[in-house]
Formats: structure tokens, sequence, C-alpha cells
């Protein structure tokens, strides 16, 4: 029974696949298209690219962006033709505007801020910090504590 | 107590970010079209197709063009609005079927009724991105030279239009 229900199982491997057709008569320009969508975004699902989307208006512009291709339109007249209608929005790699400079340069200013406090605080705590002063018998204690450890293990 | 200050004042910004954030509509991207000259179309009509609806049709008034779908579940929830505006007459609404089936259309705007003055259908969606449209309904306000003046995105309600559509389309009229 359990022999046969395998036999069953691999009935469909026997219908034969056909060889996967190209994506497009220019494997180049899907190639472009591939790039340059993966640098934008789809407005509908905020968060994913055009490239993954699978929303309509993703597959618009998608063929838009073949059709700018195939025009033989640069890069960066393709992203303007999408800048102009959606906004910078669309792009995930946003300029550097006046209304971007925090958004690139507020990392780098987090990271001296945080640079500067530690190392203010660092200087700080060395001076507050009393010096150790360890008496004869503390080190002593010590010595006969790790002795221990190291029989102990 | 000194110490905690500083912390307390870190998480305070951070809070107000959030909270700002919070407020804020994802789905509401600024539009860059707005006051520029509204893109061009010509396109057929819904109920005569071989009549054109187009751009320049439209020069001198001030008007408002929806984008709507009988796909589309926002749509019907505008579509009282829009109704309501549409009776008194105080501003010319005409349609952009988006992305539709011309059967559809027709029979959607029979069922509910039909608040516009002439449809263009645009079929392709290509009117639809040139005016930076990402999801039905949108509507725009567009003056006596061709320049759109504002975007809405998502339904309109009535506080919208008491609010920022009316007063602006009355502007409008008066230049």
């Amino acid at each position: 029974m359990r022999r046969w229900l395998l036999v069953l199982l691999l009935i469909p491997c026997l219908a034969a696949a056909e060889e996967a057709r190209p994506l497009a008569e220019n494997p180049q320009a899907e190639a472009r298209l591939k790039t340059l969508a993966l640098e934008l975004r789809c407005l509908v699902c905020q968060n994913q690219t055009l490239a993954d989307s699978t929303a309509p208006l993703a597959e618009d512009l998608r063929r838009e962006v073949r059709e700018m291709i195939a025009k033989n339109m640069s890069d960066q007249e393709i992203r303007d033709f999408l800048v102009q209608r959606y906004g910078d929005f669309v792009l995930y790699r946003p300029p550097l505007k006046a209304t971007t400079t925090f958004l690139w340069l507020g990392p780098f200013l987090l990271l001296v801020v945080g640079g500067v406090t530690l190392a203010v605080s660092l200087r700080r705590r060395a001076k507050t910090a009393p010096d150790p002063a360890l008496s004869a018998e503390d080190h002593e204690a010590v010595a006969q504590l790790l002795s221990e450890g190291t029989k102990r293990s | 107590m000194k110490r905690f200050l500083l912390p307390l004042a870190i998480f305070v910004v951070v809070v107000g970010f959030l909270g700002i954030g919070l407020t804020l509509n994802p789905r509401e991207v600024p539009s860059p079209l707005v006051g520029k000259p509204a893109p061009e179309f010509a396109l057929p009509q819904l109920h005569e197709p071989q009549q054109m609806l187009s751009l320049q049709d439209l020069r001198g008034t001030v008007w408002l063009l929806n984008f709507w779908a009988s796909w589309c579940g926002g749509c019907k929830e505008e579509h009282p609005v829009l109704m309501q505006l549409a009776k008194t007459g105080e501003v010319p609404i005409y349609g952009m079927d988006y992305k539709d089936r011309r059967d559809e259309g027709i029979a959607w705007l029979q069922r509910w009724g039909n608040p516009y003055l002439a449809i263009a259908v645009d079929e392709s969606g290509r009117v639809g991105i040139n005016y930076g449209v990402y999801g039905v309904p949108e509507t725009y306000v567009i003056d006596k030279a061709g320049v759109i003046r504002y975007k809405q995105i998502g339904p309109l309600d009535e506080s919208i239009l008491d609010k920022k559509i009316m007063p602006l389309v009355r502007e409008l009229q008066q230049q």
C-alpha cells in the first residue's frame, strides 16, 4: 500500500516541465530595471521596493520604467520622472537637501555627542574613583581565594 | 538626582518624536505637484467613449478632479460627500475612472448616483501616474490657469471639504 502511495506521489514528476521562458526579450534591460527598482519605493505598500511589490501600481510603474529604458533614458532621468510625480519619498536613498540634512548628518552628530559624553564621563570617573589601597592582608586573602579556585577546577 | 536628569531629558525628547510620529499619517505623502501645472490629458469619456475630455476643456474654471474606481472601497465612503457637493453646484467635479472596467464603472454610478459633470477613463493608469496617484480616491483642486492647488489623498469628508477645499475653491474663484 505504502509503495503504491509513493508511486502515486511520483506521478507529477512525469509531467514534462517546459523550459522557463525568459522574463523579457532583452535580459540587459530587465537587469537594469531590477537594479533601478530595488532603489525605488512602492507607494502602495510603503516598506517594499518597486522590485518586490505585487501591487498593481508597482506593476504599472515597472512597465513605465521598462518603457523608459527602451527609450534609452538614463537612470537619473528615470528617477527624476518618478520624483517629479511622487516626490523624494519614492527614493530609498533620499538626496541631501536642506530638509534632509538632519537625516543624513544626525547619526554622525549622535556619534560625536556620544563619544564626547563617554570621554568626559570616563575622565570624570577616573578623577573621582578612590585609589584602591590594599593591605598585605588583602593580598594574602586574594592569593588564597585564587589558589582555592584553581584547586576546585 | 542630577544624574537622572540627562536620561530623563533624552527619554522625553524620544517620546516627543515618537508621539509626533504616531499622529502623522504615513499615507499622506506630500505631492510635489501642488503648485505646478496639472499634467495634460485627453481621454475618452466614460459614457460617450467617442467624446474626449481633456485638461484644455477646463481652462478658466476652478474644478475638482476626482480619481475613483468601482473597485475602490474608499470611493464608496466619500461618495455621499461628493453627491452633496454636486448638489450645491459650487464647484464642478470631474471624474477620472482609474484602472476600471467601463461597464463596471457605469454600473457603479447608476447604482450610487453620479456627482460628476463628465468622467474620463484612465484605463492604463498612465494619467494616474502623471498625477502621482497611488491610491484612489484622490482629489485635486485645479485653478483657472490649470495649476494644481491642493491634493487630497484618500476619501474626502465634510470637515476637509469645509475647512480646506471649499475656502480654497472660493478664493480661487475670486481670482
